[in-house]
């Protein structure tokens, strides 16, 4: 068996800039395992402009932001090995992995980043009713068609989702020549960013439509025309409001999923509302030395915040590595369903810590309150907040005194 | 007269209510959070533009992801797609690589954003 410091399970953003993180706060026996043939990550195929504005301070498309973290990691020589699929991670930090070359092979780790990234929610999740025929594809799929293969996969297409992808998808397909009838999003708001609703959808006449969804789709052997409905306040669609849109493609754009079955094998305990591992400031989950960051966490919106968030778990796997974390404490940060989740979940040292979270609707005119049962340690006002929106509070040292639990809600004012 | 726009500079995407005089002429913005913001609606007010991404084929069959290094023209996009596709890169190419000098007269580039 082979022995590391520190093996991280992802080569996208999240894993590469864990890497970094832990390799400048000393530590150098790392590996990164990468299942595809390049490091990167999805960012490969995310070729449009509006990443790195934060961690960078200039625009970068998505291959630009990870060819600067895969210089950087280079320059380090920090070793990675990409056609490697890991196939388990066991409690104890036992990684074992396949490739052509090598079969099957175990490491020893003395911690583990979980850095796998998350995967698209698919059809088979959604109950939509009619045929099964070709012309139906995740919006990340096509994305990949698109940008990477060369191919375009229709010619009159409906988007069903708002998400940042499928908004994305919609300019993309626009752009190659594709005509997009129309984008149905089942809630009343988009879950995508503003700018991408503006630029991708708005800058080409592309229809947004809300509280709407696709109710049948129909055609044999291509996808011939899409039903959609409008939605009442339950999410039920409107049999008087169903309309017909011929098209030969749609895209779904509906939601992604932490890939978390490693995660499982190796007994980390997941929340229910991230489909994440439950982590610590540290981002440190159940099983100690496991680490996690990124989309495997929790879905992001920007892949500055996740290099933000894996360089928080570099540097602690690598300071856990040198026998420097234990638990002072074990604080549990409440939610009030307003703000649906946070992360971390818990914080066990006595030190400042932001933490992120997301909102379960739309709020205008809101106020940010931390609180220790009744009483009121923090709040901050904003005039709106959206769940396509991550959000952040500061925790600071001095609201952690003789306190073990912690509870972020949202005050309409 | 009074125009709403979304800034599509940063990820925060600020709600911008832009003052217009009666030719149509920019006089102030109010909404934004930065400079950036005034500098954006500005321009959208009179010369919208666009950085536009896509891929191109390879001499090698492979895909390349390209920019424009600049923005250009909001009305010249479909005219620079055109352009864009006709295009077959010479490998090796490394990120940043000039791939199509002054793209529709706009004075822009196209550029390399991966090496292969």
């Amino acid at each position: 068996m082979i022995n590391k410091d520190l093996v991280i399970i992802g080569g996208g953003p999240a894993g590469m800039s864990a890497a970094i993180a832990a390799y400048e706060s000393g530590i150098s026996d790392i590996l990164i395992i990468e299942r595809d043939s390049h490091l990167g990550g999805i960012l490969q195929q995310c070729i449009h402009n509006g990443f790195g504005l934060h961690k960078f301070k200039e625009e970068l498309t998505g291959p630009e932001y990870a060819y600067k973290l895969e210089c950087k990691v280079n320059e380090l020589n920090i070793p990675h090995i990409l056609d490697t699929m890991v196939l388990e991670v066991s409690p104890e930090k036992v990684v074992t992995a396949t490739n052509e070359k090598d079969g099957i092979f175990k490491i020893q780790a003395k911690a583990v980043i979980l850095a796998m990234g998350c995967r698209e929610r698919s059809k088979g999740a959604l109950n939509i009713a009619g045929e099964r025929p070709a012309g139906i594809y995740s919006a990340g799929t096509a994305q990949k068609f698109v940008n990477m293969k060369g191919y375009l996969p229709g010619k009159k297409v409906v988007i069903l989702g708002s998400g940042d992808i499928g908004l994305i998808m919609a300019r993309r397909m626009t752009l190659e020549g594709a005509k997009v009838e129309a984008v149905c999003e089942l809630m009343p708001y988009s879950g995508g960013l503003a700018r991408n609703i503006e630029q991708c959808l708005n800058d080409f006449n592309i229809p947004l439509k809300l509280s709407h969804t696709v109710v049948e789709i129909e055609g044999k052997e291509r996808v011939t025309g899409v039903k959609i409905a409008k939605v009442d306040e339950n999410r039920c669609p409107i049999p008087e409001t169903i309309e017909y849109i011929p098209c030969d493609t749609l895209l779904l754009s509906v939601g992604l999923i932490p890939e978390n079955e490693l995660s499982k094998d190796a007994g980390v305990a997941l929340s229910r509302i991230t489909s994440g591992a439950v982590v610590d400031q540290n981002r440190q989950t159940s099983v100690e030395g496991i680490f996690a960051c990124g989309n495997v966490l929790h879905v992001h919106d920007l892949a500055d915040f996740v290099s933000d968030e894996a360089e928080i778990a570099g540097i602690a796997a690598a300071e856990y590595i040198r026998g420097n974390i234990s638990n002072e404490t074990e604080i549990n940060l409440k939610t009030d369903g307003k703000v649906r989740y946070t992360v971390p979940q818990k914080i066990t040292a006595y030190t400042d810590t932001t933490v992120y979270f997301r909102v379960s609707d739309v709020f205008r005119n809101v106020k940010v309150v931390v609180k220790n049962g009744d009483k009121v340690l923090f709040e901050k006002k904003k005039q709106k907040v959206a769940p396509g929106e991550m959000e952040t509070v500061k925790i600071t040292k001095d609201m952690l005194e003789n306190v073990n639990e912690l509870k972020i809600g949202l005050e309409v004012l | 007269m009074i125009r709403n726009m979304t800034c599509i500079v940063c990820p925060m995407g600020c709600t911008l209510e832009v003052t217009l005089d009666e030719n149509g002429k920019f006089v102030s913005v109010a909404g934004n959070t930065c400079k950036r913001g005034e500098v954006y609606a500005n321009n959208e007010c009179t010369n919208p533009v666009r950085t536009l991404t896509s891929s191109v084929r390879c001499d090698n069959g492979e895909m390349l992801s390209v920019k424009t290094s600049e923005a250009v023209p909001k009305e010249k996009l479909f005219e620079c797609m055109e352009e864009i596709n006709k295009i077959i890169a010479k490998t090796p190419v490394t990120a940043g690589d000039c791939i199509l000098k002054n793209i529709c007269n706009t004075n822009v580039d196209v550029i390399a954003t991966r090496s292969i």
